[in-house]
């Protein structure tokens, strides 16, 4: 209402203040003036009553003086000319006999803050210096500093300064206190007051007369003093050392402050033994009623740890979090909390921080996992339960929480990545956010080889990369289904083909779809160059075992004590700037390594037309090695003409299929590995034993249909689970990619399991427990065997542990 | 140094604004606005900044209090003299909230202009205050029949005139020359705050307990005040006294103006205390209490063959009978989004609050010795093992009047000289729950 009826409002208060009847009878006027400055205080403009409230000051009641003044020094500064009438009556209050009217009027004198009423201000603060009021002499000395700041640039009066500088022996404390800042102001360009010795030893002995604002400002001051001779030194110290215990946490800060500029330099061992003291006041501030100071508290603790780290290790439990405090407050106890856990503490401290993790405030529970992260960096085994804990909650932002954590962790602590990846399997479903699903992947890139369900999560996520909004999260899984890839092809080749095609033709981002390409490129240039790219560091090559922070020494952050500064950093980064951003630090290409083509956009076309015409989709230069993998070394240079697929059209039917079965060539029957060429160059039998776990013959047949035939291997025909011997029969079809000079295969298998039995009989392998694999082929294609033979067992592999 | 300072209520009305040293516009008022409420909640408030403004700011009395400065000052001093300008505007204005502020802008103007002069603090001392400030606070007493039970039949002294009515503190220091009359009263508080974890078996695992003793003063002149805490009073692990249960706590410290001549030999204070409150002395008493925690739960939780989950809280309240608590309330967090509740007494009531996700368990009386038991049941959608994990832990807010934690008493209290008979002096004790979790 006072902002719509404004103008009412200044029309009708304007016509009360004008009516002689309130002028007379002062309990009126004082009450149309009280609500002048009330509907000005809520934002309503009432510049316009200026005159009529110059009028309003010349009153015996103080209360109203006051209230004028109040508006006076609002709007002073838009009517200067009618400011002036003001002075006369301030002028003649100057000479009041009532000290309080003195000291009010000349304050306010100096707080219009008009540059033409300098020269009638001058004549009374000179003489408000020499006030018997204590009050009076206060004000005056401030207001010497108004002046100088209105004029920035006029000459400084040393008559003034050299008065204000005997002031400074003045009998009132405030007046000496007032001195210093005055003078601090007025000859800030010089630097400040001079502390001489006299001065510097006057204020010391004067500091117990001050209240606690006047004690700070004293010991600010004095920062600037250098003793003479480290005798003096070591007097200032000790008579500040019952500061250094003040109830008061600002006078505790300034004397901490004080002792660390005097002796940060020469003396370390000193200002370490004045943090070490000044530990009890700060940690009762820790506990101070006030969030506020709380964390401000807080937030210098964290400066005290990095020259001490683990000082207060001892008094940990003063940083466990309130039910109710705000989560500002939480977040900063947790980060001390990290930085004082030790051997004695660590699990109380890390039992703590697991009541945290389900916090009903998401930030919260956020912090708490990521200092659990931070802990784990000493204390690995301990922290790695209770995150693997975490994960069975199922809940969405814990998960993904605790999966960035790992990430973090398993980039410092590489020892760790055993259980992570054990950790990892089944979270992928609870992961949402796209942080969360960054840091998931960037693991499964680069412990692919250890989670064996890795192909198979990329492979989900690669069928919904449509639906897919975050940038970040595509680059993420371009980058771990090439790693993925390495060292695990077989199984991968696919996932990466569609993905390749799908970044390169569809997609809009262009960051996404020139990685993409880049991969492609990449690829081109042969399997060595790619894995040397892409298989970087695992771990933070910079990191040693990492126990504590070293000690830094006071001088680093001594300048930011007791300044804002140490409150305005936002959490974020002290914390991970440093460690925690493993982030495609691998994976930027060196800049010594010659890509093979510069991009042109006429080959760009080239390439990704090949890449859509056939299904495989590595078409490489003609040296470039066949599909590698663990299992296989690399082959000969020069052998394979492309990279192979397998694809399963055309179909077979069961009686075709028995028919090439049986017409195909026999392998010798107990002779794995061997090979029987026929004499006509066409067909070929392998056959040939994998080390894959029995528990493969229990697993469901439509479990290992879908294994297989994700690998594009057709089943055709199954005994049931459990019997023996056991067989499946299977087949696809061979294809080269790329220009290569060969024609497709058709390969037919069968896969037997005869149990224990059969390795008693002591067979060439010496017992060996697993599956015979027979396999022919037509035409003849010794690669394209071997790359079957390489799918096959990375596909029953899988299945087979998947199913355990 | 301080260039302005402004009071902000919680929906951004502009309260009080008032500046010192015309270095910043009056939009600093707006642009922090827009920046406090806009932080998310992993951001620390505290300070915030814009361009070449810092803005110092708590909160108190649901409003904002607003210090800016253009220099880099001491966030400690900024802070703490935040914190002395609500206890002064508390005790000049009696109450701290947006309706007193708004009804005293005049008188909070005109500390202003004493407290701060170009920017800096001048003095927050109410003894210097009283001779400068004019303006009187307006109150607004609602009728209350609690003031006619303290006059008994013919004006004779009624039981309850011996105790202090919880608001007689409540008022501002200066009407004393007002319609009260100069009703010279003097309250002594002894506040703890006790944050205790207690763990899933029932053990200890973390306790503070942090004591003030606050001396509120309406007297317009009282030249010195003995306090008289237990002789048995030691501070620190090694300094016994007495052959009583000592009372004990780890670290004690003083305000600047109390004498301590007589404290090593009597466990005497000696003050002068100046108008409004103070605080006098403060102690701390970690890791151990003297006595039993006040309240003991004993959760069960299990899963019933309908998918619901079964809260069954029994709570028990350790102190002697004759204390009671005053409208304890247990919290415990859970995620469900329903619940149905069987309470041992028909008083009590119990709800979901959806904004903490947590069950919110009132008990308007309990009294010493008695035990309580509540049995939730809560919808948990796929509820599995692991949402057992994710109940609790139970917070209890409660308030302990007429009991201290670490058995800290105020012996005596005398005045110097002796006053007229209108002087009334107060002793009063609370114990405050400031963090008591139970882990299940």
């Amino acid at each position: 209402m006072p902002y719509l009826g404004g103008e009412e409002t200044v029309k009708e208060l304007r016509r009360a203040l004008s009516n002689p009847h309130v002028q007379g009878d002062p309990l009126r006027h004082r009450s149309t003036v009280l609500r002048v400055i009330r509907v000005m205080s809520q934002g309503v403009d009432v510049a316009g009553l200026f005159s009529e409230m110059v009028k309003a000051c010349a009153t015996t009641d103080v209360v109203q003086k006051k209230l004028v003044y109040v508006f006076l020094c609002s709007y002073a500064s838009l009517n200067p000319e009618l400011s002036l009438l003001v002075i006369n009556t301030l002028r003649k209050d100057c000479q009041d006999p009532n000290p309080m009217v003195r000291s009010l009027a000349l304050r306010n004198m100096t707080n219009l803050r008009l540059p033409s009423l300098v020269e009638y201000v001058q004549q009374p603060l000179t003489a408000g210096l020499r006030d018997r009021a204590a009050c009076v002499r206060r004000v005056a000395v401030l207001g010497w500093a108004k002046l100088h700041s209105l004029q920035p640039h006029a000459d400084i009066d040393a008559a003034v300064v050299n008065e204000l500088y005997s002031m400074l022996r003045d009998n009132d404390p405030v007046v000496m206190v007032n001195c210093l800042r005055a003078l601090e102001e007025i000859l800030k360009e010089e630097g400040g007051v001079a502390v001489n010795k006299a001065i510097a030893h006057h204020l010391l002995n004067r500091l117990k007369e001050c209240d606690v604002w006047g004690q700070c400002e004293v010991l600010g001051v004095l920062q600037r003093y250098r003793p003479h001779s480290e005798e003096e030194l070591f007097d200032i110290l000790s008579l500040l050392d019952p500061y250094l215990l003040s109830p008061s946490v600002p006078v505790m800060a300034a004397t901490l402050g004080l002792f660390l500029s005097l002796c940060c330099r020469g003396l370390p061992a000193v200002s370490l033994a004045a943090l070490r003291r000044a530990q009890a006041p700060l940690l009762a501030a820790c506990g101070s009623a006030s969030p506020e100071m709380k964390f401000t508290a807080l937030c210098h603790v964290q400066l005290l740890l990095r020259s001490l780290p683990g000082l207060m290790g001892e008094h940990y439990k003063r940083f466990f979090c309130g039910y109710a405090e705000p989560a500002y407050i939480k977040q900063r106890k947790m980060q001390v909390l990290v930085e004082l856990v030790n051997d004695d503490n660590v699990g109380f401290v890390l039992d703590e921080l697991k009541g945290y993790c389900t916090d009903v405030s998401p930030d919260t529970a956020q912090a708490a996992i990521s200092a659990i992260g931070r802990i784990g960096r000493s204390y690995s085994d301990q922290c790695l339960e209770i995150l693997t804990g975490l994960l069975g909650l199922k809940q969405e932002h814990i998960t993904s929480v605790v999966v960035q954590t790992m990430r973090d962790l398993v980039w410092v602590c590489p020892q760790c990545s055993e259980s992570v990846c054990e950790a990892l399997e089944g979270c992928e479903d609870t992961l949402q956010d796209s942080q969360g699903r960054q840091a998931l992947l960037w693991l499964l890139g680069v412990h692919g080889d250890r989670v064996s369900s890795a192909p198979y999560v990329l492979e989900a996520f690669v069928e919904q990369v449509r639906s897919e909004m975050a940038a970040g999260v595509k680059t993420e899984l371009l980058t771990a289904t090439m790693r993925v890839f390495l060292c695990r092809p077989a199984e991968t080749q696919d996932t990466l083909g569609r993905l390749l095609h799908y970044c390169i033709e569809e997609e809009a981002d262009m960051n996404v779809r020139d990685q993409a390409l880049l991969y492609y490129r990449l690829l081109h240039c042969g399997i060595e160059e790619t894995r040397s790219v892409l298989q970087g560091r695992r771990s933070d090559p910079s990191l040693g075992v990492l126990i504590g922070r070293p000690a830094e020494p006071v001088s680093q952050w001594a300048r930011s004590f007791n300044t804002l500064e140490p409150l305005r950093q936002c959490n974020a980064g002290a914390e991970s700037a440093p460690q925690a951003a493993p982030y495609h630090l691998a994976l930027d290409p060196e800049p010594s390594l010659d890509l093979c083509d510069p991009l042109n956009p006429s080959q760009d076309r080239q390439e990704t037309a090949a890449a859509e015409s056939v299904n495989l989709l590595l078409p490489g230069p003609s040296a470039g090695p066949l599909a590698p993998g663990p299992t296989a070394g690399p082959p000969a240079p020069g052998s394979g003409g492309g990279q192979l697929g397998l694809s399963l059209s055309p179909a077979l039917s069961p009686q075709q299929f028995e028919h090439l079965w049986l017409g195909g060539p026999q392998c010798p029957h107990g002779e794995p590995g061997a090979r029987e060429e026929e004499e006509e160059e066409e067909c070929v039998c392998v056959q040939e034993r994998m080390g894959v776990s029995p528990a493969l013959q229990c697993s469901p047949p439509p479990q290992l249909q879908a294994a297989l035939q994700r690998s594009h291997i057709q089943t055709m025909a199954f005994t049931p689970p459990h019997t023996l011997p056991w067989r499946v029969y299977l087949y696809t079809h061979t294809r080269w990619g790329g220009p290569a000079p060969r024609g497709p295969t058709l390969v037919l298998g069968e896969l037997l399991y005869t149990g224990g039995a059969e390795d008693q009989e002591g067979e060439g392998e010496g017992g060996e427990r697993g599956l015979r694999v027979t396999a022919k082929q037509r035409p003849r294609d010794d690669e394209a065997m071997k790359g079957f033979l390489q799918v096959l067992s990375g596909a029953l592999h899988t299945s087979s542990t998947g199913s355990c | 140094m301080i260039s302005q300072i402004f009071i902000l209520s919680s929906k951004g009305d502009h309260l009080i604004y008032k500046d010192f040293r015309g270095e910043v516009g009056k939009d600093a008022v707006t642009v922090f606005y827009e920046k406090v409420t806009a932080l998310t909640g992993d951001q620390p408030p505290v300070v915030m900044s814009h361009k070449e403004l810092h803005f110092v700011h708590i909160r108190q009395g649901g409003l904002y209090w607003v210090v800016t400065t253009t220099a880099d000052s001491s966030p400690f001093t900024l802070v703490e003299f935040l914190n002395r300008l609500t206890t002064l505007i508390k005790d000049y204005c009696g109450s701290l909230s947006e309706k007193s502020v708004r009804m005293n802008f005049a008188l909070i103007y005109e500390l202003l202009d004493e407290v701060v002069d170009n920017g800096y603090i001048q003095t927050t001392s109410t003894d210097i205050l009283k001779n400068f400030i004019q303006t009187e606070a307006v109150t607004s007493k609602p009728f209350s029949l609690f003031d006619l039970s303290n006059v008994g039949l013919f004006g004779a002294e009624t039981q309850q005139s011996k105790v202090a009515p919880s608001a007689a503190a409540a008022r501002p220091i200066m009407s004393s020359r007002g319609d009260q009359g100069g009703k010279s009263e003097i309250f002594v508080d002894v506040v703890e705050r006790m944050s205790v974890v207690i763990g899933s078996n029932g053990v200890l695992m973390k306790v503070d307990v942090e004591g003030q003793i606050r001396v509120k003063c309406y007297m317009p002149s009282c030249l010195e005040m003995r306090i008289g805490l237990n002789e048995e009073f030691s501070i620190g692990k090694s300094q016994l006294r007495g052959y009583g249960a000592a009372v004990r706590v780890d670290e004690c410290s003083f305000h600047q103006a109390v004498k301590l001549d007589e404290f090593d030999q009597h466990r005497i204070l000696k003050v002068c205390p100046s108008q409004g409150e103070h605080v006098v002395m403060q102690y701390l008493l970690s890791d151990e209490l003297p006595s039993a925690p006040p309240f003991r739960l004993f959760p069960t939780i299990e899963r019933d063959n309908g998918g619901r989950l079964l809260m069954y809280l029994k709570l028990r309240c350790d102190l002697p009978p004759k204390r009671a608590d005053r409208e304890p309330c247990v919290s415990v967090c859970s995620r469900s989004p329903s619940l149905s509740q069987e309470l041992s007494s028909p008083d009590q009531k119990a709800e979901l609050r959806a904004e903490t996700r947590a069950v919110h368990w009132d008990i308007p009386r309990f009294p010493g010795g008695a035990q309580l038991s509540a049995l939730f049941k809560l919808e948990v959608p796929g509820l599995s093992s692991a949402s057992m994990m994710e109940v609790g832990p139970v917070g209890l807010s409660f308030e302990l009047p007429k009991y201290t934690c670490t058995g800290l008493q105020i012996r005596f209290l005398r005045l110097t000289p002796v006053q007229a008979g209108s002087s009334q002096r107060w002793v009063r004790y609370v114990t405050h729950s400031d963090s008591y979790t139970i882990r299940i």
